[in-house]
Formats: structure tokens, C-alpha cells, sequence
């Protein structure tokens, strides 16, 4: 395994402590092996990129990192401080925000109750404390200013259903809602799948923000030019391991499928 | 992307599918049609339908059910189904009738005990459902019979009649009169029940919660959302509604009778089907239900006056509920 020059974005960042550090991590489903001890640290101000082959454990790494299962063995530090996600809520509390591959949108629900799901805000006063009225109103004020300041224009109306939307949109909707309460890590699976190409730039450029706003993004997806484009630093996932870290300038695409393949060693 | 394009581009265009967009985003909206269209053939076909006391008996005829609606449709929403909501309401309803002539429980105590049991066989769904991973359909067909043997040892298989019983737990079936028809108090409780459910369902993040377990179990784990918390709770107060729809009950035959639930079960589906709530889960109103129970009340009383033999009134329902569970089948299609 090769780790490669400026493994860390090597500019501006006085950083050394990562943001998010997991050392070990191993996970079985009964005799499959989906994680085999993985490494990862994700740092301020940079956007890390997980790319694998499929069953390299990509998804099982996200979902052992943001609660939604939890590893076997192995142990993950937010800031320093360890901790244990047993739920995806954990994960959020620490304000880790995801979003999984295949969405985690309630279709019925409309797009201002999916930004909020979870987190509904209520009514001020009696209304809102004792018979726990939901301040619908605010909600939807509160989620369409959202939208505009992620500069998501492919949705006018909150109060529509999540399933009247077409693929793209539901996806904007999922990634809305990680940008908007994600206050530490943002975690995107495959968020430009089933995307056009507007939309995916969309995706992309809100990907950027995030990080120039502080916030480091872990972003896994299958398109290299997409990774390349917006990557700090790759982390190449194989076989239930990390296989190495290469950044977009030491490396070449092609480079990084013949590790992803396992063709080269890096 | 294109197959997207190409279905929304359809949508827009033909005017069935603007009336299924329609239909889509306000469930209540066919229920609602159907039965101010039966109400009006029914009074046609027969004067008598318009009779204030024949209202009077409609209304009477749906509060149980329509009480017991109330708790299925929670139910069904989070895709689930409750086949013992008739022996659940049976239940309580013998624990109150016994407790309060045999063991000379206070009125009001009697009630809150009958509550309790529907509280706690409500947990014991809940649990089934959430601990042992068990579908709905085969917990509630377990504890339907359960709770059925538990009434008929629990009475002795005899019914308690009314004159036996202190005049509040039979209150629910006195009338007042409102614009000349007779209302009994049992149908006020279930109008009641009706309004603070669907307040809670539309107004509360517990109600939102509710339709986005249903919707998709997984999502909304993954959105942070304790899903086996959210099931419990519903069938705990589907178990509370089905209590004080047990007090209905005695108040509308006074009397507690064991045998009192058989049809219950089925008829309190009937109802939210036929009101547009999918059995898959996640979307429907519970106005929808309150619809459905009163379209099969209407259609039974205005067949029966037409004097049609009972059969008919079965066969009638048996078609509504194929024609609601297709036309929701349809609706669904709106999801591309």
C-alpha cells in the first residue's frame, strides 16, 4: 500500500489533526467479508474521494462511518475524540450528515418534510411545547431559502411530493438536505448517479462550496472524471481494504482504475 | 433521464392522468365523490333515505366502525395490518361491562381499566411487530384468536346487558337531537377522535414519522428516525382507540356481548381501503376512512331500502373494495 505525496491538501490548511480518522475497521456479514481493517482520515478543508470496484466495500465504509451499521472491530475519532455511532442519529448529533446510495427520501412526504425529517422544528409557545405543533410555515420558509442558498433552481415548490419529482430532483433533495445540517462532515454515496449533466455540475459545484466553506466532504462515486475534477485527495478502496491514497495531480485516471483493478499497487 | 422526461412529458398531457395527478395528492378526493354520489342515488331510489331517523341509524351503524378505523388506518399506514382490532375492542369492552356490574368498579374506573387493556394488548402487537420481526398480518391473526379465547374465559362466553350497567359506560348510545336527527354521544366520540388523529397525523413530526416508516422502513431509519419506537407507539394507541371504541360499542347495542367483534376486523379494513389508504403503506388520510366507513354504511342502509336481500349489500362492498384497492393501484403510478 502507497500512500502518495500531499496526502494532505498540502496548501493553506495549519491542520494536522484529521476531522474524521478511522483505524481498523472490519466488518462481516456472516462469512462475506465486507471491510477488511480500513483505514481513513478525511481532513479540514479538502474533499475526499472513495473509489472502488463494486463489492470493494464503499458502501459498507460509509455506512460503518455515519452509523448506519456498525463495524465489527475498529475505531473512528471525530476531532480527536473517539466515538460510536449505534445509530445513524448518533452520527448526526456529532453532525455528520449522509447521503446513501438509492436515497433515504420518504416519497409521500413532501420536500419541506424531508429536509426536516427527524428534526421537525415546532411551534413556539404552548402550540409547539405541550401539544407539539409542528411549525409547518417556518419549515417551509426555512427549507425553500435553503434550496436557494445551495443554488438548487430545479425546485420551485416545497410543498410538492417527493415522488411527483423527477430522479434528479429527489437526488437534489437528499444532498440539500446533508449540505444544510451537515456541520462537521458531509457525506455523499454516488450522489450524481441518475444525474443529468447540469444537474450533476450542480452537485459538484455545491460539493466545492461546502468544502470552501469549511466543511470536508467524503464523496464516493463511480465517475472518475467527476472524482477527478473535484477531489483533494483519492482514497482507492479494494478488497475490503484501502489500497492506497493518490491525489488528482499524482496520478492519472487510468492510473487509478489500474489500483481500483488492482492491475498496479500504485 | 429521458424515461423521466418522457413520463412527465405524458403526465402533463393527457387529461386522465392530470385527474390521477389529482387523485394523487388528495387521497380523500375519490372516497369523497363516491359517496356523495351513492347518497344521492340512494335518495332517489328510495324517499325513505333522507328520513331523519334513517341518518340517525347511518350514523349510528358507521361509529363503531368508523371508531375502529381510526386504529387501522395508523396501522395500515406504517404498512402493516391489525386483523385483532375487533377482538381488541371485544376485549375491553368485557373488561369494562364485567368490572363494573359484577365487581362493582366505579363507572369512570372501569372505563380506565378497560383503556389499560387496550393500552397493553396494543403493546403486546407492537412488540411482536418490533422484537420478533414478525409481519402484522401474522401477529395480529396470532393475538386475534388470542385476545378472542382471553374475552371468552375471561366472561364466561355471557354478555352483560345494559340495564346491568351504570349510566355512563351506556351513555355513548343516548341521543341528542341536531337539526332533528337524533346523534348519539358514541358518534360525537368518534368525530372527535377523528379530528384530534388527524391533527396529530398532519401537525406532528410522531405523524410525519408515521408516514415515512410506512413509506420506506429503511429511509427512514437512515434519516435518524427510530422506526421500532414509531411502530410500537402506533399500535399502543391504535390499542387506546380501540378502548374507547369498545365504549361505543356498549353504548350502541347496550350490552357487552364476547361474540360482539367477528365482522369488525374485516369491516374497519373495508373502510380504509375503500378510503384511500394503500395497503402498502405511507400514504392515505384518515378523513379517507371515516368516508369509507360511512360509503359502506350508505350503501348497506340504501340497498336495504331499495329492498335488495343482505346478499347484495355484501356483494356491493365486496366490488367497492376491488374497485378502490385497483383504483389506488392505479394512482400509484404517478411514481415513476
Amino acid at each position: 500500500m502507497t500512500i502518495a505525496e500531499g496526502q494532505r491538501p498540502s496548501s493553506t490548511l495549519p491542520f494536522t489533526q484529521p476531522v474524521l480518522k478511522a483505524t481498523g475497521l472490519v466488518k462481516t456479514y456472516g462469512r462475506v467479508v465486507g471491510l477488511d481493517g480500513v483505514d481513513l482520515e478525511l481532513y479540514q478543508g479538502e474533499v475526499l474521494a472513495v473509489i472502488g470496484d463494486n463489492g470493494a466495500g464503499k458502501s459498507t465504509l460509509i455506512k460503518c462511518l455515519t452509523g448506519a451499521e456498525i463495524p465489527d472491530t475498529g475505531e473512528i475519532e471525530l476531532n480527536g475524540k473517539p466515538v460510536q455511532f449505534k445509530r445513524p442519529q448518533d452520527a448526526k448529533h456529532f453532525g455528520i450528515e449522509t447521503v446513501y446510495q438509492g436515497l433515504a427520501v420518504s416519497p409521500a412526504l413532501d420536500v419541506a418534510s424531508n429536509l426536516y425529517l427527524g428534526r421537525e422544528l415546532r411551534k413556539a409557545g404552548i402550540a409547539g411545547r405541550v401539544f407539539r405543533v409542528l411549525d409547518t410555515k417556518l419549515m417551509r420558509q426555512n427549507a425553500k431559502a435553503e434550496l436557494d442558498r445551495l443554488g438548487i433552481s430545479t425546485l420551485q415548490d416545497v410543498t410538492v411530493a417527493i415522488e411527483s419529482l423527477s430522479g434528479g430532483q429527489r437526488q437534489a433533495v437528499a444532498v440539500a438536505r446533508a449540505a444544510a445540517f451537515g456541520s462537521k462532515v458531509v457525506v455523499l454515496d454516488e450522489p450524481t448517479a441518475a444525474l443529468g449533466v447540469r444537474e450533476t455540475n450542480q452537485v459538484l459545484d455545491l460539493i466545492r462550496r461546502l468544502r470552501d466553506g469549511g466543511i470536508p466532504v467524503i464523496l464516493v462515486s463511480h465517475n472518475m472524471p467527476n472524482v477527478f475534477d473535484v477531489a483533494d485527495r483519492i482514497h482507492v478502496q479494494r478488497l475490503g481494504k484501502r489500497a492506497a491514497v493518490i491525489t488528482p495531480k499524482t496520478h492519472s485516471m487510468t492510473e487509478a482504475v489500474a489500483i481500483m483493478t488492482g492491475a498496479s499497487v500504485g | 433521464m429521458s424515461a423521466d422526461l418522457a413520463t412527465e412529458f405524458l403526465d402533463r398531457r393527457t387529461p386522465l392522468s392530470r385527474v390521477r395527478n389529482l387523485l394523487h395528492r388528495y387521497p380523500a378526493l375519490s372516497p369523497g365523490i363516491v359517496l356523495i354520489v351513492a347518497v344521492i342515488v340512494f335518495g332517489v331510489i328510495s324517499p325513505r333515505f333522507f328520513f331523519v331517523n334513517n341518518l340517525s341509524l347511518i350514523t349510528q351503524q358507521v361509529a363503531v366502525v368508523g371508531t375502529l378505523a381510526i386504529a387501522q388506518t395508523l396501522v395500515i399506514l406504517t404498512a402493516g395490518i391489525d386483523l385483532s382490532v375487533g377482538a381488541i375492542m371485544v376485549l375491553a369492552s368485557m373488561v369494562v361491562a364485567q368490572t363494573a356490574s359484577q365487581n362493582h368498579v366505579p363507572a369512570v374506573l372501569a372505563l380506565l381499566l378497560g383503556l389499560l387493556v387496550g393500552l397493553a394488548a396494543g403493546a403486546v402487537n407492537g412488540l411482536l411487530v418490533t422484537r420478533l420481526k414478525l409481519p402484522p398480518f401474522i401477529v395480529t391473526l396470532g393475538t386475534l384468536n388470542i385476545f378472542i379465547a382471553l374475552t371468552l374465559l375471561y366472561s364466561n362466553s355471557a354478555s352483560v346487558n345494559g340495564q346491568s350497567l351504570p349510566a355512563i359506560i351506556t351513555s355513548t348510545g343516548a341521543t341528542f337531537p341536531v337539526f332533528g336527527v337524533g346523534v348519539t354521544y358514541g358518534v360525537v366520540i368518534m368525530l372527535v377522535l377523528y379530528v384530534i388523529m388527524a391533527f396529530i397525523l398532519g401537525r406532528t413530526a410522531w405523524g410525519k414519522h408515521v408516514y415515512a416508516v410506512g413509506d420506506d422502513k429503511e429511509a427512514a431509519r437512515l434519516t435518524g428516525i427510530s422506526v421500532n419506537r414509531v411502530l410500537v407507539s402506533v399500535y399502543v394507541v391504535a390499542g387506546a382507540i380501540l378502548a374507547i371504541g369498545a365504549w361505543v360499542q356498549i353504548g350502541r347495542s347496550d350490552a357487552a356481548s364476547p361474540n360482539a367483534g367477528g365482522d369488525l376486523n374485516l369491516d374497519s379494513i373495508t373502510a380504509v381501503v375503500i378510503g384511500g389508504t394503500s395497503l402498502f403503506g405511507g400514504r392515505g388520510t384518515l378523513w379517507g376512512s371515516l368516508l369509507g366507513a360511512l360509503i359502506v354504511g350508505v350503501f348497506r342502509n340504501g340497498l336495504a331500502l331499495a329492498g335488495l336481500d343482505v346478499l347484495y349489500q355484501t356483494l356491493a362492498v365486496g366490488v367497492l373494495i376491488i374497485v378502490a384497492v385497483s383504483l389506488d393501484q392505479w394512482i400509484r403510478k404517478v411514481r415513476s
